[in-house]
């Protein structure tokens, strides 16, 4: 069913490798604006001053960590409709690659430089967290792929249907920004106006920051079992979702 | 021993909206031939195309591709047919030896890439990027994907549309070549001189109606039986000699250029014959028959390029 997936995985790694302004927006940049945010914020050894909202303070890695993700999903949609709009998803239609070798290529390549970038935020950012320099690595990471994967589901709903690359770009922000808003980092989600806590119940995002949050902090995966429920729901239907409207050309 | 047909289709239709793309279309493709479907932009020749390739459904109609149904064994059918799409497009950074290695992955017996790209004369460009090539080398490299599988029918869509004549002839050449190699050939072209070089028979597609199907030839003697020929001689008699034969319709005489028009084959013959029987000096001579081009104006009504 995924014939050619491996190939077509690491030759979109290095088609994407080719390109150095996709790296560098990639990786680069967020990492750049974690360590000048951070110094900003929180100069070296000083504690945390008590005013700071905690999205700047004790949450800042759970914020880059979503942003990052969402970042993944503006991508896979703009990459989509660019693949859409240029064609060459019309001539991958006529050989045996289905939809979702495509699609699943394309999120293994930006699961691996979300990784990637992680990798290094988690480096950088051990000089200004030393607190928190003991957090559960492997289950953060875990709960991170995790919550990627779920969002990057509906990611792959926009990108089934969205026509053209112009197109991508504002109906993707339009989804994922506001979808960041209510998801509870910002503001916690039982002072949220009551329309805007049923649509946050029904975000992939609002799980995820809950998830990524309580893992960081320490929590157990027990406590946290309605979050991982939910977004394997939210996974399993924008899926198969995609696969239903799924548009070549 | 009956051969079955490669491509059988009829009654095919197909609407998008109100638009009726193609209606009541019906040909049949033989093994081993190169058949055309010719008209205009926006004839229904891609819809047709891509409704036989399995990529449209169709909404009324019988269509068989090498005995199976395009629509339901969609599957079966890709390992056996090569498809180059109208306007398609790769990765721009996509190296060419890339793009037809990861097409062989895709298939279970494929050819050998490295001797697709050198046979279609890509071997000095196998380590450049898509976006590097030339029109013509992109067409070439997607000539060299619809062979990749060693398929039994080929479909080319507009294949040298946008190129230069140099490299247009370039591919002529090759598409003769997949069919010297046994495979059966389908393509569409709104270029008449492509069609009449290259195809066995075409079928000739207006407003997503087929008007007629045969080779280039039948076509021709079919709907412009007419023949010209322009002498130029200083014989005095020659317009009032040429007038007593009787397939000739009119001459007409512009000092010593006459232009002799009549119809059927034998014209020409019968020009030279009168010629040789009188002696006389001949400083020019020259013959001109209709071409698709003509065939399509008098079938439509309209020329090819409105």
């Amino acid at each position: 069913m995924l014939r050619g997936l491996w190939r077509l995985t690491w030759l979109e790694v290095k088609i994407f490798v080719r390109e150095p302004l996709g790296v560098l927006g990639t990786v680069v940049v967020p990492v750049l604006v974690f360590v000048v945010l951070a110094r900003m914020l929180r100069p070296r050894g000083e504690p945390v001053p008590d005013e700071m909202p905690p999205v700047f303070s004790s949450d800042l890695p759970i914020l880059f960590s979503v942003l990052i993700a969402a970042n993944a999903v503006l991508s896979l949609v703009t990459i989509i409709a660019i693949y859409r709009e240029g064609g060459i998803l019309k001539r991958l239609r006529a050989t045996p690659l289905r939809p979702h070798t495509i699609l699943t290529a394309h999120v293994l390549v930006k699961l691996l430089f979300t990784a990637f970038t992680l990798g290094l935020l988690l480096l950088a950012g051990r000089q200004y967290f030393p607190v928190e320099a003991d957090v559960p690595v492997v289950s953060f990471t875990l709960a991170l792929l995790f919550s990627t994967v779920s969002i990057i589901s509906l990611g792959f709903l926009i990108a089934s249907v969205v026509p053209t690359a112009r197109f991508a770009q504002p109906v993707g922000t339009l989804i994922i920004y506001p979808m960041l808003g209510v998801s509870g980092l910002f503001v916690a989600v039982e002072s949220l106006p009551p329309l805007l806590q049923a649509l946050a119940r029904g975000l992939p995002f609002t799980y995820a920051v809950s998830l990524l949050r309580g893992i960081w902090h320490g929590a157990g995966w027990s406590s946290h079992v309605g979050d991982v429920f939910v977004l394997t729901l939210l996974f399993v239907v924008f899926t198969a979702l995609s696969a239903r409207f799924f548009r070549w050309g | 021993m009956t051969h079955r047909p490669a491509i059988h289709v009829a009654a095919l239709r197909k609407t998008y909206g109100r638009t009726v793309a193609v209606d009541e279309v019906s040909f049949e493709v033989q093994p081993g031939e190169i058949f055309g479907l010719i008209g205009p932009n926006g004839a229904g020749k891609t819809t047709t195309m891509e409704c036989v390739e399995g990529l449209r459904a169709p909404d009324r109609g019988i269509i068989s591709v090498l005995g199976l149904d395009p629509a339901r064994e969609a599957r079966a059918l890709q390992a056996r047919i090569g498809v180059q799409l109208q306007e398609a497009q790769l990765q721009k950074r996509i190296k060419v030896r890339e793009a037809v290695a990861l097409w062989a992955s895709l298939y279970r017996t494929p050819a050998d890439g490295d001797r697709l790209i050198e046979q279609l004369g890509l071997g000095d460009k196998r380590n450049a990027w898509f976006m590097t090539l030339s029109g013509g080398q992109k067409q070439r490299l997607f000539i060299a994907l619809a062979l990749i599988n060693d398929p039994e029918l080929v479909f080319l869509d507009e294949l040298t549309t946008g190129l230069d004549p140099q490299a247009r002839r370039t591919i002529w050449d090759l598409v003769r070549g997949i069919r010297q190699r046994g495979k059966t050939v389908l393509l569409t072209t709104h270029l008449m001189e492509e069609a009449e070089r290259l195809c066995d028979r075409v079928a000739i597609i207006d407003h997503g109606r087929i008007v007629d199907v045969g080779t280039p030839a039948e076509l021709v003697r079919r709907h412009c039986p007419e023949r010209t020929v322009f002498v130029t001689t200083d014989n005095p008699a020659a317009v009032e000699r040429f007038r007593s034969i009787p397939q000739i319709q009119s001459v007409e005489s512009n000092g010593s250029h006459l232009t002799i028009r009549g119809v059927g084959d034998d014209l020409v013959t019968q020009v030279i014959q009168c010629l040789a029987e009188h002696g006389m000096r001949v400083i020019d001579f020259r013959s001109e028959t209709p071409t698709l081009e003509d065939v399509f104006l008098r079938l439509t009504g309209h020329t090819i390029r409105d």
